[in-house]
């Protein structure tokens, strides 16, 4: 296997044994971006010659602990200090933050190496990718069709081995959905677990941090550096993070499953729903004990999930107004006007709808009946969660309800690309944890298995994905990207 | 159901978007359509049900009131589109 | 004003707090630096960032709350209002809506020897904005340049209820709340500076009439003369729209303080809708009652309490008290003196008169003065021991507020020393009687103002330095012994 083929573990004890360099590993990994993401395109800043300094001088110091000496992707919305980060946005393209993200600087601490910055729909807003500024990202298994979003590029630059791991975004799947389109593992954990400090934000009380790895023990492996109470942001949870890969030991006898029906619907493909049925069987051979449940609230997840969430967008965006960064319109000859033009011609259509769909719900006379009410309905999906989660540890659902749609496809019609989410929204809407690991194929293409677990309970997860993960062979597929 | 073009410039006016006459009509008919979808809720009682706000069941996260050093101005002012004698720079107000 | 008309004031004060640092971030508040100098990209905005609660604000406004009689809910929550504007770098500002942290106090006022109740609605926590710099005017200016550095300084905003009745209740209110904000430490109150700042809301409506008029609301009282004279102003404008049968417009209006006139603001009232939703950055806050009590049990001497005493165990006239209590550094200095000095009555005369005057006129409050409590009583001391006369203390005092010097260097260095060895006074005094047999003639006609002369002439040879009382007696004596 190439260097830039492996995982982050298998990176480490070549690194430990001394059989590879950081140099060797960040060569072969820009060897291979050179090669393949003319195709992928997953990148929007790659930052080569930084990543090659930062290697030589973890080769010189000879010290290989943690994810020294290991390259890493980020979603282009980390800020990253003196590096662009553009959030996928015009109104963006040039600003070059001074401070870095806590879940960065975790990473870098343990000079882990940044290889680059990749491409998301921008501001997070949608599920394809599609909604970048810049350029659509290709899915590594079909290049007519779409990664997923809005971390498509995160997932896809893992998929096709770019890099071993990188860190996304999740307010409404914007990790899972990816992840299952491009075959990846992606976690989302409890909302509060990774500190979104440096993080440029599309909704806040949904945003959380995650992790994109080609395996369940990498996966485990970077959340426990990223995870944990940050001081700067008043909603990380002051709560110890466990050794999330002591506990992965394949045993999970006794572990009790359950499946919601509502998640097994007419709109999720038959080949869907097989290859989920499938897994639970697995996991009974395994020795867990699988039920099936009911999350009745779980249909009201979406409407809701787009009225809270762009009304905290509207507002989260409002301060791209032209004054201290970004783009702006020189035109204008008033302030008014600078603000209403910046801001029209910096931001995209998908933006600006959700921009002007959360300021409706909030706007006088309509806060009740639109925000206020989907407030409600948000306590009552909780709910329905707290209600499982007391008989059981984790809920296993699809990922997605489709496998990856051909690009341009779904760019028409704004309702119906919405419901790719339908799935994961109803996890960011309880603040639970969630993953998605592949678990098979439909003509080609990756399916995703949704594991939801108990607040702040991501270890439970890991365990039973890694079970699953070691008893099938999914993960070590690779797309073909028509190279060598 | 969309809404009319006057409500969609009204809500570009507090958004601070410029819209297009083609933008407006297409915003009036799509943003109709996902307000139509979210009519959905109401077909839930929810009288007795308390808004979620955080989900976090957490308090009163503070900081200590010790003075840390501000950024340096130069920074600060490094992404600006248009800077002067050490301000942000803006057009006219009115 | 028209008898048949009564104006309803209600007040929107906004404090800066006394914090280190701002609201969310630790930047300094310290007034005065350099533009764009006290920020960092949390204050000013940036993508990305986080604010986290400085705890010391919550203290104040518990504090606040306290000193106002305010119920202290025991959950509040800090909401976004949203309202773009340069100055306002997230374009939202993080306040609170519907839950603030103090809700129904009250301040009782003395307005012509009558007390009143004015109430307060609530008191809230929120951050302040930016500073635009303009050339010239804002309506003619080219550009427009923006200072953060303001930005995310702590302010409470402490909103009364409707209950002021004229200019001079507005103007009492405000004193007294900036009192009790100042006795309790919360804020330094100076005006000049912008932190303690005033919008208010006027209406008027006839007498009799339950429902209010139309109200407008005045901003940019950056003293307590520019809200009386507002306030008066704009209940004259409204009076004479409703005789004249005009509607008033509720909007917001502005304080000419040059022209001494109110000016509509229309323009920034289009697309008023603040759009008010929880803040999702911040967590609720629990007060407990075990928090109140400790920044109850560590409440220093407020107003009242400081006037009682005065009044009772002092003797100094109601009047007096007030007066003395209108700022902690006054009661102070007072009590500095009191220590060591006995007579109440005395200190307070030369406060309220000759010292006040001082500061008045040079625009200082008493904490900015070079004269202190020991300075004063020493010039009092030398008044009692005959070192100077009430007229030289005068002098002496001046003296004092502008070199700091104490009273006896100034006394020697200026030769102040009065001169009451009565065989020196006698000397003089023979001397002129005997140059003026006419005026002599006169006192002894039983013309009152012959004496005037004498003592006028005495003073005169001596370059004020003479003892007056020992003047008079002495020249009494003489006069009533020539035959
Ligand atoms: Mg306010
Ligand atoms: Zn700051």
């Amino acid at each position: 296997m190439e260097l830039f083929e492996l995982t982050v573990h298998a990176l480490q004890q070549k690194l430990a044994s001394r059989q590879v360099s950081s140099e060797e590993i960040v060569k072969s990994i820009f060897a291979r971006i050179n090669k393949v993401d003319d195709k992928v395109k997953a990148f929007i800043t790659l930052t080569e010659e930084d990543a090659l300094n930062k290697a030589r001088e973890v080769d010189n110091a000879g010290q290989y602990k943690g994810i020294a000496g290991i390259p890493l992707g980020l979603k282009d919305l980390f800020c990253t200090p003196g590096v662009n980060t553009t959030c996928g946005s015009k109104m963006l393209a040039d600003f070059v933050p001074t401070y870095a993200s806590t879940a960065f600087r975790r990473l870098e601490e343990q000079q882990g190496i940044l290889a680059g910055k990749l491409n998301m729909d921008e501001f997070a807003m949608g599920s394809s990718t599609e909604n970048s500024s810049f350029f659509a990202t290709c899915n590594p298994w079909d290049l007519t069709r779409v990664p997923g979003g809005s971390s498509g590029g995160s997932a896809a630059a893992v998929s096709a081995d770019e890099v071993p791991f990188s860190l996304g975004t999740d307010t409404g799947g914007s990790i899972r959905q990816p992840a299952s389109f491009c075959g990846v593992v992606g976690m989302k954990p409890t909302y509060g677990r990774v500190s979104r400090w440096g993080v440029i934000a599309f909704a806040s009380s949904l945003d959380q941090v995650g992790v994109i790895s080609k395996d369940v023990y990498d996966n485990a492996l970077i959340m426990k550096i990223i995870a944990g109470h940050d001081h700067l942001d008043s909603t990380s949870a002051a709560l110890d993070v466990p050794d999330y890969t002591a506990c992965l030991d394949g045993d999970i006898k006794g572990l009790r499953v359950a499946y919601p029906q509502e998640y097994f619907g007419s709109g999720v493909d038959a080949a869907i729903k097989d290859a989920i049925k499938k897994a639970l069987l697995k996991y009974e051979e395994l020795g867990a004990i699988v039920e099936e449940v009911s999350l009745p609230h779980s249909e009201y997840a979406l409407p809701a999930y787009y009225l809270v969430a762009p009304a905290e967008a509207s507002a989260n965006l409002a301060r791209f107004d032209g004054v201290r960064y970004g783009y702006r319109d020189n035109e204008a000859e008033n302030m008014e006007a600078m603000f209403s033009q910046t801001r029209c011609q910096g931001f995209g259509d998908e933006v600006k709808r959700r921009i002007m769909l959360g300021t409706y719900a909030l706007s006088s006379g309509y806060y009740d009946a639109y925000y206020l009410k989907a407030l409600k309905v948000r306590r009552l999906i909780a709910d329905d969660f707290t209600r499982v989660f007391k008989d059981f540890d984790i809920i296993v659902a699809p990922t997605t309800p489709t496998t990856a749609f051909k690009l341009g496809k779904q760019s028409g019609d704004p309702l119906t690309l919405y419901m790719n989410d339908i799935l994961t929204v109803p996890v960011n809407m309880a603040g639970l944890p969630g993953m998605s690991i592949p678990c098979g194929f439909d003509q080609g293409m990756p399916i995703g298995m949704q594991i939801i677990g108990k607040a702040f309970d991501e270890a439970t997860i890991y365990k039973a994905a890694y079970a699953y993960e070691q008893s099938t062979n999914f993960h070590t597929m690779k797309p073909a990207l028509g190279v060598e | 159901m969309a809404l009319t073009i006057k409500e969609v410039e009204h809500v570009a006016l507090l958004a601070r978007l410029s819209l297009s006459e083609d933008e407006k009509v297409k915003l009036s008919q799509q943003l109709g359509a996902i307000l139509n979808y979210a009519d959905t809720l109401n077909t839930i009682p929810t009288d007795n049900v308390e808004p979620l706000t955080h989900i976090l069941s957490v308090h009163n996260v503070f900081r200590a009131d010790e003075v840390q050093p501000s950024m340096p101005r130069e920074e600060m002012l490094a992404n600006a589109p248009l800077v002067e004698a050490g301000y942000y720079k803006v057009p006219k107000i009115m | 004003m028209s008898k048949d008309y009564e104006v309803v004031i209600g007040l929107e004060v906004h404090a800066e707090l006394k914090t280190q640092t701002k609201i969310f971030c630790s930047c300094s508040t310290a007034f005065g630096a350099e533009p764009n100098t006290q920020t960092c990209p949390i204050c000013a905005g940036f993508p990305g960032v986080l604010p986290v609660l400085n705890k010391k604000v919550v203290d104040l406004a518990i504090t606040t709350g306290l000193a106002l009689n305010c119920e202290i809910p025991n959950i509040c929550k800090f909401d976004r209002k949203n309202y773009f504007y340069p100055d306002s770098p997230k374009a939202y500002q993080i306040s609170q809506f519907d839950m603030p942290i103090c809700i129904n106090g009250y301040l009782d006022i003395d307005v012509e020897g009558r007390r009143k109740r004015i109430g307060i609605n609530r008191v809230h926590m929120e951050e302040d904005a930016g500073k635009l710099v303009h050339q010239g005017d804002i309506t003619t200016t080219p550009f427009s340049l923006v200072d953060l550095n303001r930005c995310g300084i702590p302010l409470l905003e402490i909103v009364s209820e409707p209950d002021m009745r004229s200019a001079q209740e507005a103007r009492a209110y405000m004193e007294k709340l900036r009192a009790m904000l100042l006795f309790a430490g919360v804020s330094d109150c100076k005006m000049q500076e912008g932190s303690l700042r005033c919008d208010a809301n006027v209406s008027v409506r006839p007498i009799g009439q339950v429902e209010f008029g139309t109200r407008t609301e005045i901003k940019n009282l950056n003293s307590f003369r520019a809200l009386e004279r507002a306030i008066e102003y704009e209940a004259a404008r409204h009076i004479e729209a409703i005789k004249g049968g005009e509607t008033l417009v509720q909007e917001t209006r502005t304080w000419d303080e040059e022209k001494q006139l109110t000016r509509s603001m229309r323009s920034k009232e289009e697309a008023h809708d603040y759009r008010y939703f929880p803040e999702p950055d911040l967590l609720p806050l629990k007060i407990s009652q075990e928090w109140v009590n400790s920044i109850r049990a560590a409440f220093p001497e407020m107003p009242e309490q400081a006037q009682k005493r005065l009044v009772e165990e002092y003797g100094l006239p109601e009047y007096d008290a007030q007066i003395l209590t209108l700022t902690p550094d006054s009661l102070a200095f007072f009590d500095q003196c009191l220590k060591q000095y006995p007579d109440a009555k005395t200190i307070s005369n030369w406060m309220m008169g000759e010292f006040n005057r001082l500061l008045n006129q040079n625009n200082m409050e008493i904490g900015e003065s070079k004269v202190t409590a020991a300075g004063l009583v020493q010039m009092l001391k030398s008044i009692d021991d005959g070192t100077i006369s009430g007229k030289m203390a005068k002098m002496v005092l001046e003296e004092m507020f502008a070199t700091g010097n104490c009273p006896e260097v100034i006394i020697r260095e200026k030769g102040l020393v009065q001169i009451s060895d009565e065989g020196t006074l006698l000397t003089l005094i023979d001397d002129i009687i005997k140059t003026n047999p006419k005026v002599v003639e006169d006192y002894k006609s039983g013309k009152e103002k012959a004496f005037g002369f004498f003592a006028g002439q005495i003073m005169k040879a001596t370059q004020g330095q003479a003892n007056p009382t020992l003047v008079n007696k002495l020249l009494k004596d003489r006069l009533n012994h020539i035959q």
